[in-house]
């Protein structure tokens, strides 16, 4: 239908939305409402996105991924006259670990972990913390209060708060003052077929630290390294079976 | 009576008066591109509902491709330029949306986050080809081509 004028309350019950209809017993009808073909490039119940980040492959002296996701996203530029390192936004952010035993540092990108049981969709007043069918863990800005609920929530320390107004946001990633936000797994890219910013970044880099996929699929190649080496969850305690996982940490 | 009689009057006066209002009007600036198919006076009255569902079936349950309102292609064709021929953004009162918003007392807080100019950034507009570097299909190509090299290595 390409005229929405035209397009009425009848015409949906008419023709867009196909009506199952299921006699359970005389006089007890189970209908339901939703046609097949209206749903095409949608998130896909039948895949999880996730990303497999090998610290040893990781350079401690390269952060190309939170380049791109700045650039990408348009964050880490806000400043403002409340403005502190504290509050500046961070999607993504370089961490370094020291095992003070045997003095070995690794570093590792972290970014939201896009758990399967999100604390920071429990905690949401409003609904606007949100998981995908595909996995992937999104504030609705359009119904954040900005209560920050989350932001307590969350143990990875993977959302930000929008302190000063935003000018020219990128068409990528909508953001303003108010309201939280975090890493959104590049979904405007996905979306579209493209891999997320900081997993090109990273492979252009010539590391090729971050491997990105299909969890759902056992014959990707995110699945099949899960399946073949040790790989860990960040706080495996807290049993939120994140979509993002570390080898070698 | 007289009274009646007088404000009949003057309210038979006012009329004409109110006929010449247009001058005060807000003149809705003109727009570039094909005009929209439901007519003006359809999108004047319902944009607002026609984004509100639309922003939920992408934000929400990720539908890209059969949406017909868009915050970023409205801005295609509805960009009012200064003199300089650069498109003003929100906080300049000679922005499309503003033009009628500020005639009507009305603050729309979309633009607190979405950008209300026309951004050369349209790659993620289209579905992804396979040869394009960063779409998924290349990425996975790329990754299967490494698997082989390596287990070439190992043997």
């Amino acid at each position: 239908m390409s005229n929405r004028a035209e397009m009425t309350r009848r015409d949906i019950l008419k023709s867009g939305a196909a009506v199952a209809t299921l006699t359970l017993a005389p006089g007890v009808t189970l209908m339901a409402f939703g046609g097949s073909d209206a749903k095409a490039a949608a998130a896909d119940a039948g895949k999880r996105w996730g990303l497999l980040i090998d610290a040893n492959k990781c350079d401690s002296n390269c952060s190309d991924c939170v380049t791109a996701c700045k650039t990408e996203n348009g964050w880490g530029n806000d400043g403002g006259a409340h403005s502190t390192p504290e509050t500046e936004s961070a999607w993504i952010r370089k961490v370094t670990l020291k095992d003070k035993n045997t003095g070995r540092e690794v570093s590792a990108p972290v970014m939201c972990q896009h758990c399967e049981s999100p604390p920071c969709v429990d905690v949401c007043p409003t609904g606007a913390s949100m998981q995908r069918v595909d996995g992937i863990v999104l504030v609705d800005k359009h119904i954040c209060i900005g209560c920050r609920y989350c932001m307590m929530a969350c143990p990875f320390k993977a959302r930000s708060f929008v302190h000063s107004d935003v000018p020219e946001q990128s068409v990528n990633a909508p953001r303003g003052k108010g309201v939280v936000e975090s890493c959104t797994l590049c979904v405007h890219r996905v979306d579209k077929g493209r891999i997320p910013a900081c997993v090109e970044a990273c492979e252009n880099a010539g590391h090729s630290a971050i491997l990105f996929g299909d969890l759902k699929d056992p014959e990707s190649p995110i699945s099949k390294a899960l399946k073949q080496y040790p790989s860990i969850a960040l706080r495996a305690d807290l049993e939120l079976d994140p979509g993002v996982r570390y080898q070698n940490l | 009576m007289r009274l009646i009689l007088a404000i009949l009057v003057l309210m038979g006066l006012s009329l004409p008066i109110h006929a010449d209002n247009h001058d005060i009007w807000p003149e809705v600036p003109k727009a570039t591109g094909e005009p929209h198919p439901e007519g003006n006076e359809y999108w004047r009255k319902n944009h607002m509902v026609l984004l509100r569902h639309d922003r939920d079936l992408t934000l929400r349950e990720g539908e890209r491709e059969d949406i017909q309102a868009s915050l970023q292609t409205c801005f295609d064709c509805h960009a009012v330029k200064d003199d300089a021929g650069v498109a003003v953004p929100f906080e300049d009162e000679r922005n499309f949306c503003r033009v009628c918003h500020d005639f009507v007392a009305v603050k729309p807080d979309c633009f607190t986050c979405h950008r209300a100019t026309p951004s050369d950034n349209v790659q993620n507009r289209m579905m992804a080809t396979p040869d394009e570097p960063n779409s998924i299909a290349a990425y996975l190509e790329r990754l299967k081509a490494l698997e082989a090299t390596e287990a070439e290595a190992n043997q």
